[in-house]
């Protein structure tokens, strides 16, 4: 697990919901787990391939998402499931596109496909290689919790490592 | 009381805007910025293809238009509209901010680009900004509300 690819969605989500959210925010502790990953509320999956491949989930428990949902429309919501569904869509797509662009102005390409919401009773499955970093963000409206997996492509790490220091 | 000056076009009327994200909560945002600064709602669109037609339809004063959505995407979008409105103001809105995405905005025609999260104040200045230059909005040139103006 490389941190140098994990800060950037890190800082990318802790400035996204400081603007959107407009309130402080604070980052809790940071956890490695391994295998399927538990839900807590509403996920929204988001797969990067290229030259760093994984996965970030962002989950956040349907109140939450309402709360959220206020905030960014600036006006009552209804409570239903398609209004959560995109809310956590909107929030993931905006935490992954500024974490893009910090990623891809350090030199890294890749593709980022839509997020996939999970709103079933189901884990989220975890390859048999998955160690994720796991944090939650407190936020005005609730808990904001990230999962992320990240990691460089081999054949690009071996070319990474075969580069000789200069001294 | 908004702390913003109203933005209006020469001939004293709201700037008509055309909003597009295939988010609602982002066109619910934006459209919420925009009428803070005084601005009316053309028309609104969730992808590319809906916003040529709602820009054929409306000829908006300023295109607020998100990069990556369904069927066609923001870019190709912007070329098709400044290729039939050479004077189309359109502005990129998208939480995608690196390099190669905004020049690739700006080669097709948009006149500048807003990352997501948007900051009001920031949204504010740019409109500014590309509505100063006049002569793309024939006979109707934007000036702040209680600007005088010779």
């Amino acid at each position: 697990m490389r941190m140098d690819l994990i800060q950037p969605f890190i800082n990318a989500a802790d400035a996204v919901f400081a603007e959107s959210l407009q309130g402080p925010t604070k980052i809790g502790d940071l956890l490695m787990e391994e295998g399927a990953y538990h839900r807590k509320g509403v996920a929204a999956l988001i797969v990067i391939k290229g030259d760093i491949e994984g996965r970030v989930i962002l989950d956040l428990a349907p109140d939450v998402a309402l709360k959220v949902a206020a905030i960014l429309t600036g006006g009552e919501v209804t409570d239903s499931e398609q209004v959560v569904r995109e809310t956590v869509c909107e929030l993931a797509n905006m935490v992954i596109g500024n974490s893009v662009t910090l990623l891809n102005d350090q030199g890294y390409r890749f593709k980022v496909f839509p997020p996939e919401i999970h709103m079933n009773d189901q884990g989220l499955a975890g390859s048999r290689d998955t160690e994720a970093m796991v944090l939650a963000i407190e936020t005005t409206c609730g808990n904001i919790y990230l999962n992320i997996a990240m990691h460089h492509l081999a054949r690009r790490r071996r070319e990474r490592d075969s580069v000789p220091v200069s001294s | 009381m908004s702390q913003f000056a109203a933005l209006l076009r020469k001939d004293n009327q709201p700037v008509r805007y055309l909003v597009v994200d295939d988010s609602v909560f982002a066109r619910k945002n934006i459209i919420k910025m925009v009428q803070l600064f005084g601005g009316e709602i053309a028309g609104e669109a969730g992808d590319g293809l809906t916003a040529i037609a709602e820009y054929n339809r409306t000829k908006p004063d300023i295109v607020l238009m998100d990069i990556t959505m369904p069927q066609m995407e923001g870019i190709e979008a912007v070329e098709r509209i400044v290729r039939q409105y050479s004077e189309a103001r359109i502005v990129m809105v998208s939480s995608v901010g690196y390099q190669e995405n905004i020049l690739a905005a700006l080669q097709k025609g948009a006149k500048h680009f807003v990352q997501k999260p948007v900051k009001p104040e920031v949204l504010y200045e740019i409109l500014r900004y590309v509505l100063s230059d006049d002569a793309a909005l024939a006979g109707a040139p934007v000036a702040l509300a209680g600007e005088h103006r010779s």
